[in-house]
């Protein structure tokens, strides 16, 4: 096959690249500018797309053999990644800028892209697999549960995922890194990248400070209702984040308080005992399906964050989105993430936390 | 050439070997000012043109405002190569200098009157001007002596960016009315990493480099004997065919511009039609991005090239594009077709060839979305 290798710079994309090419298929590579004034050099795990990167990119293809090009989307990841990341937090929302990237950039702008300019599909390094089984192509999770990143393409649909080759699902971080080595791939003990590339420091919240207007406004006791502090602007503030609020031990009781709730519009937030966090139903909207539609009802697990775990639950798809029953309570979940829905390992597809509560 | 690789002796030496390595500097030397119709003592190489564009512009600047501290300003073309654009933009930020940028016209030409516009009511406060003979990307051509006319009345230091002229073009840099002019060897089929600026005698440049002062105190750095070498036999190469080159180039370059034109004739054929240098042909493609057409072209084998490339390789709406007038879009569908000695017929048929299947797959990739 045509194949088009998204070279970040980094190890990861870098073999994957490699073991395409090995495969047979014909690689073609590309390093996405997703920032206008790229540094000069990562600092540490932090930032992306650098001149260094482009550079490690660039050898990376030498070595493999590929033409190497790149393609500038920092206009398209400026609308469609940064602003939405900064339009959902002031609606007090707690978006996945990686997520939302992977739907509107790499699985979207570049693979359509690459399909118009005569590729079969697009290669990337994460850790995923592509499983071709009877109903088409099935996204399932990688082999190493440590590196898995089924859930940020969660939002990819069945006819991406067909398109889309993932060479490293099958392996573990230390297997690639070893794989680099051997290769010669000079970027083997580059850092992992995480964070938000676009927030190089890694203060998210002075970040959006930044960006976002904010006043001052109240802490209050949920329970009570009583206010309990301030702070700098409810924006910054995430269900189930602790730190940042420093209350100190306002209740006298000497148990831990959370943010139980964010209301941007009344620039309040509420905080509580953990128990207030415990929910076991979540509504979620915009859901994108990997594959067929789950049978209302249907045993499923849901994974709500990142590296968050896999908890069992059923689902029913309502007209706007889904309902997902939790079988056990879970602490802390924040409208704007993504609920990503999974049968085993196979990805089902995901939607946009809108809502949680809690039914006994 | 192989026995000076393997001799290399230091020009500024004083033993055997430093005083035949200085005599092929000074030969070559003389082989530059003769062709460039300037004197072998204007001849200061360089590491390239990048660095001869930042003598020629920094250090005319600097010396000007050391003479008269009121010489402030620095006035270069909107559609200078980025050797000039940035060490302007960074005087400018210096807050030593101002930079004034001068409009170019539809076909990226710089006129007389164009030029006095940017030089304003009073310019006194001049320091340098700078305007390339030929531009790099649309092939436009300016008429320098015309140009120094105008700064003549006023007394104003002017250098010129050569480094595409040469191959084209029968370039005496004594008849351009210039203080400094740049060449570059990569540019006339020499050598990466070697170049020159003429400097003008009466004219006075600070150095950017200090060091052994080698080449008449402005620049420093052990001398590169064999890419010098090279440099001169290149331009003695490019005196000879030159003439024969610009005829038979400049026909095939017509012919694939009207064959382009039959096959896309929505495509815009930039720049001048006549001021032009014979190998180019740059165009606009709307709806399809440059970049997506450059690789399909060079998957089929057909090498040629979008804007030009900033540091990070990032591609970039051609400021050249943007200065001519073009829409951000348009400035992104351009693609430059540059022929050279070596090229044939048979280039010019394998781009046919590719072309129509390439056009219609960078319009189906279409223009990114913002
Ligand atoms: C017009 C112009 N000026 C300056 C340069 C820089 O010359 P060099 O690559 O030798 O540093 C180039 C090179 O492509 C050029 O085209």
């Amino acid at each position: 096959m045509k194949v088009l290798a998204a070279l970040s710079g980094g190890v990861d994309s870098a073999v994957a690249a490699a073991r395409a090419a090995d495969a047979g298929h014909d690689v073609t590579a590309v390093h996405l500018a997703l920032s206008r004034n790229p540094q000069s050099h990562r600092t540490g795990a932090r930032g992306c797309c650098t001149i260094e990167d482009s550079n490690d990119a660039f050898r990376a293809a030498d070595m493999i053999g590929a033409p190497f090009y790149v393609w500038d989307l920092s206009a398209e990841f400026q609308e469609k990644v940064i602003e939405d990341f900064i339009s959902e937090y002031s609606q007090g929302r707690t978006p996945n800028p990686c997520l939302r990237c992977n739907e509107s950039i790499k699985f979207e702008a570049v693979l359509e892209r690459a399909m118009a300019l005569g590729f079969d599909a697009v290669v990337t390094g994460h850790y995923a697999q592509v499983i071709h089984g009877p109903n088409g192509a099935e996204l399932h999770r990688a082999i190493d549960p440590d590196k898995d990143q089924s859930y940020v393409l969660g939002v990819m649909t069945a006819e991406q995922i067909s398109h889309s080759m993932f060479p490293l699902g099958n392996s573990t971080k230390t297997e690639v890194r070893a794989e680099a080595e051997a290769r010669g791939i000079l970027v083997a003990q580059k850092p992992d990248s995480h964070d938000i590339c676009f927030i190089p420091d890694g203060d998210t919240a002075g970040w959006l400070a930044r960006q976002i207007d904010t006043e001052p406004g109240d802490v209050i006791d949920a329970e009570t209702g009583n206010k309990v502090g301030t702070h700098k602007g409810a924006q910054a503030f995430t269900v189930g984040q602790r730190r940042g609020l420093a209350l100190g031990n306002p209740t006298g009781d000497g148990e831990r308080r959370y943010v139980v709730d964010v209301d941007v519009k009344q620039n309040i937030v509420m905080i509580g005992p953990p128990t207030l966090l415990d929910i076991n139903v979540i509504e979620a909207v915009n859901p994108r399906w990997s594959g067929p539609l789950p049978v209302n009802g249907q045993d499923i697990e849901v994974q709500v964050r990142a590296h968050g775990e896999s908890l069992p639950a059923t689902v029913e798809v309502t007209a706007d989105g889904v309902v997902i029953t939790l079988k056990d309570f879970l602490r802390g979940v924040a409208a704007g993430q993504a609920a990503v829905m999974y049968e085993g390992t196979r990805v089902i597809g995901s939607a946009t936390i809108s809502r949680s509560r809690r039914v006994s | 050439m192989a026995e000076l690789l393997a001799k290399p002796g230091n020009p500024s030496s004083l033993h055997a070997s430093g005083r035949l390595s200085r005599r092929h500097v000074e030969e070559a030397r003389e082989t530059v000012a003769r062709v460039l119709g300037a004197r072998a003592g204007e001849v200061v190489f360089t590491a390239g043109g990048t660095e001869a564009d930042n003598i020629g512009l920094k250090g005319l600047a600097w010396s000007e405002r050391e003479l008269n501290p009121a010489k402030r300003r620095v006035v270069v073309s909107a559609v200078e190569h980025h050797a000039i654009l940035d060490p302007a933009e960074w005087l400018n930020e210096s807050d030593e200098f101002e930079l004034t940028l001068i409009e170019v016209d539809e076909f990226g030409q710089v006129t007389p009157e164009a030029l006095r516009k940017a030089l304003g009511d009073d310019p006194s406060d001049v320091a340098v001007v700078s305007v390339m003979l030929a531009n790099n990307e649309v092939g436009t051509v300016n008429d320098i002596a015309a140009l120094t006319a105008v700064t003549r009345e006023f007394g104003i230091r002017f250098h010129t960016d050569a480094v595409q002229a040469p191959a084209w073009l029968a370039v005496k840099f004594s008849d351009l009315g210039v203080c400094a002019m740049t060449v570059s060897g990569h540019k006339v089929g020499g050598p990466h990493g070697v170049g020159a600026l003429i400097i003008s005698r009466d004219c006075n440049v600070t150095p950017l480099v200090h060091g052994g002062g080698q080449e008449r105190d402005v620049r420093s750095g052990t001398l590169d004997t064999p890419a010098i070498v090279a440099l001169a036999k290149a331009l003695e190469i490019v005196e000879q065919r030159r003439s024969q080159e610009v005829a038979r180039v400049s026909a095939l370059r017509d012919q694939l511009v009207s064959r382009v034109q039959e096959i896309a004739p929505d495509a815009t054929y930039n720049g001048h039609r006549d001021d032009r240098l014979a190998n180019n042909a740059h165009f606009t493609f709307p709806g399809c991005l440059g970049d997506s057409l450059l690789m399909l072209l060079d998957a089929q084998g057909v090498e040629c090239s979008v804007g030009s490339a900033c540091s990070a390789g990032v591609p970039q709406p051609s400021h050249v594009l943007l200065a001519m007038g073009a829409s951000a879009n348009d400035a992104r569908s351009t693609l430059r077709f540059t022929l050279g000695y070596s090229s044939t017929q048979a280039d010019v048929d394998a781009l046919i060839d590719a072309l129509p299947s390439v056009l219609e797959r960078g319009r189906r990739a279409g223009m990114p979305k913002s």
